[in-house]
């Protein structure tokens, strides 16, 4: 595919890739017959994909989740829905473009889509201030939250944070409480909660907008306390440290179905969303009206009871 | 010798069981330096500049609660080990040294007390375990301080304590949050008051979730609270933080503590406001 750039972990697939095109470009202006040559080295190269995409670690998970060329929010919410209206405010401060969110329908299935949206180029990481949100970001998206609830649509989140934003501003308006303030609304939101991990889930600023029914990730994607770097800057005195915290940490998406936390992780296209906007969000689409077809049908008082109990379950002890 | 080493042996334990901090003890905010069975006086309090020294949640449970009596709950819930999560230490080693260290099992205290006949249900969060730190045991015995509230109407009060959520718990650490959360938004349906009070620290996971949510949230003075840390928000923004931001002044005057209430007053005003809220 030729796509970089490239992960340190995928340099050896850059360098074949490199040698398949420069045959190829080398075959055509020339009478010497490469094709079986380039084909089997073609073969060589997605056993060579295959073999490290299915031995990743989790650090190199994580950074995958970080690629440049990641599909965010938008990316995911324009390849599967038509008529997307972006709802902009919380009403009280301003607009945080670090959380969007606005009316969508998938299929025939309407829904109030609300997430993080980091930048793809520097100009426009600091407009999204790399999905990091404010105060205001989480006050938007419980406004949304309500008005799904009033005209009974099903809210589907997509996260993707490196946390939320630890700034002089997010503390003088309330980062603490407007996280907390959510946290305790979504249990009660009477319409279905569909949320899913589609990059980066990092500590409160994915919780924020992170309680809800069903709650998936992407294949590659992480969800954690705290970032591995950050747990390492405290843990072992330095954020170089970030590989074993993320082992310490489980952080990946069979880590999270072994600890119960998430209900399914959403299969990528081969070596991830990057290579293929398409097949991930029609993965994603397909992962959203499933879990919806069964939501839906459930009485809104089980509704509720069923995903207090969901949360109200989560902890490991002994008595 | 002898009579010289016998007498200072004698002093030596005097002065232990009198004063356990030492003699003097010097203000960590403003440098005063007080005599220290005048600062057990005060509550520990700085008669120069109202600085709250950590006291233990064992004091806080004399001051608040009638007679000092606690009818304690869940006692015998302790953490395990989900993650198998290993640092410079592994964590079970970590929590038998907390263990030692406070002679408690865990990092809440929780149950049923009275405040001037008032009964409520109280927990009580201790900094001196892993820095307060909420794992699934803390996490679960808020969560059954809440519910023996709702289940047994009584108003909800806690103290928090705490720099956030337990990391060696990872991900589970951080769905306590949800956990305690949604019931307390069962417990506000149920129209049950719930008085939260904020202590030195209480920032991260526990202020970005209960410690945040209470009908009324009292904070001791000068303590630090916040959801990032102060270091955290200095490595992002590359600059030095203004004098005195994160205090409970800071946040009082931004509009997120009702009310800032010296350690000393603590009982009359959780009384005053449980009267309001509680009683006919």
């Amino acid at each position: 595919m030729g796509t970089g750039p490239y992960l340190e972990f995928e340099k050896p697939i850059a360098e074949l890739e490199k040698k398949i095109s420069d045959m190829k470009d080398f075959s055509i202006g020339s009478d010497v017959e490469l094709s079986g040559e380039i084909a089997s080295m073609q073969k060589k190269l997605d056993k060579l994909r295959t073999e490290i995409y299915d031995n990743l670690t989790r650090w190199e998970k994580v950074q995958l989740s970080r690629h440049p060329k990641r599909p965010y929010t938008l990316d995911y919410i324009n390849a599967m829905s038509t008529d997307f209206i972006e709802l902009h405010g919380d009403r009280y401060f301003g607009d945080d473009n670090a959380m969007i969110g606005g009316f969508g329908m998938i299929d025939k299935q309407k829904v109030m889509f609300i997430g993080q949206q980091k930048g793809r180029d520097t100009k426009e990481k600091l407009f999204r201030n790399f999905g990091m949100a404010h105060p205001e970001g989480y006050r938007k998206a419980l406004r949304l939250f309500y008005m799904a609830q009033k005209f009974n649509v099903p809210i589907v989140v997509l996260i993707d944070t490196p946390g939320a934003f630890p700034g002089i501003a997010a503390e003088e308006r309330g980062q603490a409480e407007a996280i907390a303030r959510n946290i305790r609304e979504m249990s009660r939101i009477k319409v279905p909660i569909v949320v899913i991990i589609i990059g980066e889930g990092a500590s409160g600023g994915a919780l924020g907008v992170g309680v809800g029914d069903v709650v998936m990730m992407l294949e590659y994607a992480w969800y954690s306390v705290i970032s591995p770097e950050g747990c390492a800057a405290i843990l072992w005195r330095n954020a170089i440290h970030a590989p074993e915290a993320a082992d310490a940490l489980k952080v990946t998406s069979p880590d999270l179905i072994n600890l119960k936390i998430v209900d399914k992780v959403i299969k990528e296209p081969p070596s991830g969303a990057q290579n293929n906007l398409q097949e991930a969000a029609e993965y994603v689409k397909e992962a959203i009206l499933g879990a919806l077809d069964e939501l839906k049908e459930t009485p809104v008082d089980i509704l509720l009871l069923d995903r207090l109990q969901k949360y109200r379950h989560i902890g490991e002890y002994d008595e | 010798m002898a009579w010289f080493r016998k007498d200072k042996t004698g002093l030596a334990q005097q002065e232990k069981k009198n004063i356990p901090e030492g003699l003097w003890t010097k203000c960590k905010s403003c440098g005063e330096v007080v005599y220290g069975k005048k600062m057990e006086e005060l509550l520990w309090v700085c008669p120069n500049c109202d600085y709250h020294f950590r006291i233990t949640s064992q004091r806080y449970i004399e001051l608040l609660l009638d007679d000092g009596k606690l009818e304690l709950f869940d006692l015998n819930l302790t953490s395990k080990d989900p993650l198998k999560f290993k640092d410079s230490k592994k964590y079970p080693d970590r929590v038998k040294a907390a263990q030692l260290k406070t002679g408690k099992k865990e990092g809440v205290t929780s149950g049923i007390g009275h405040v001037n006949g008032i009964k409520v249900s109280f927990a009580i969060m201790n900094f001196e375990f892993i820095g307060g730190s909420m794992g699934s045991v803390v996490g679960e015995k808020i969560a059954r301080a809440i519910e023996r509230s709702i289940e047994m109407e009584l108003p909800l009060i806690i103290i928090s304590c705490s720099g956030g959520a337990r990391m060696q718990e990872g991900i589970l650490s951080l769905m306590q949050m949800a956990k305690t959360s949604a019931l307390l938004a069962v417990l506000a349906e149920k129209k049950i008051p719930y008085i939260s009070i904020l202590t030195n620290p209480t920032t991260a996971g526990v202020m970005a979730s209960y410690a945040s949510l209470g009908d009324v949230i009292i904070a001791e003075p000068k303590a630090l609270l916040g959801f990032a840390g102060p270091r955290v928000i200095q490595q992002t923004i590359g600059q030095d933080l203004p004098e005195g931001f994160q205090s409970t002044e800071f946040f009082l005057e931004k509009g997120f503590v009702d009310k800032i209430v010296n350690r000393k007053d603590l009982r009359s005003t959780v009384t005053s406001l449980l009267r309001y809220m509680w009683i006919n």
